[in-house]
């Protein structure tokens, strides 16, 4: 599989689902910091979406990196578009951006859930 | 491999001269750092552009083949 088939299987996967998340291990089973906490806060919040195990796939691990030009896992994807990694989630996240965002996208979640989030790191 | 803190500070000294740059141990293994850059040229820019902008600077050490930099904690901000 060249890494062009990479590149399409990714944006296919990213067009196709609202919520995206390229992670390290899966939604229940995150194998890496950053990635479970992510997956977390999506999970946390009632986000439905699809995550991505870069593990299982070396050619997805490094295609998503040239995709987003972001080096790191997890990546976020809403709608398409790159939203960002751990840092740029959880600032969104705690700013209320993350939110916002869901609500422009017309992506569902609890605003309840959010909100308690915010107070636990107040 | 690991990296010291000035080796990253260097590195993102190198793209950003006048930045005001802070980097945090977070784990004592040359793996896990936090950087905090603080620079004019982030202005107008979003979180993403800001930090894609370091992670330029930081030229494949973060995650690469060689991974030598496993856990970077980035906060990137204008000076207010």
């Amino acid at each position: 599989m060249t890494t062009t088939t990479a590149q399409d299987q990714i944006r296919e996967t990213v067009t196709a689902n609202d919520v995206v998340l390229f992670m390290k291990g899966t939604k229940s089973m995150p194998q890496c910091g950053f990635s479970s906490r992510v997956a977390g806060v999506l999970n946390y919040m009632g986000v439905d979406f699809v995550d991505v195990n870069v593990l299982a796939d070396a050619e997805i691990r490094q295609g998503i990196k040239d995709f987003s030009d972001w080096p790191t896992i997890p990546q976020l994807y809403v709608k398409g578009e790159f939203v960002g990694g751990c840092d740029i989630v959880t600032e969104m996240t705690l700013s209320g951006e993350l939110d916002q965002l869901f609500e422009a996208k017309g992506i569902g979640y609890s605003k309840e859930a959010a909100d308690k989030i915010r107070e636990a790191n107040a | 491999m690991a990296m010291e803190a000035q080796d990253i500070e260097n590195l993102i000294r190198a793209t950003f001269p006048k930045a005001k740059i802070t980097i945090t141990d977070l784990a004592g293994d040359g793996n896990h750092y936090a950087a905090e850059v603080i620079d004019e040229s982030f202005r107008g820019m979003n979180r993403v552009q800001q930090q894609r902008a370091v992670y330029a600077a930081l030229k494949g050490k973060m995650d690469g083949a060689q991974g030598e930099l496993h856990a970077l904690a980035l906060t990137t901000k204008a000076p207010e």
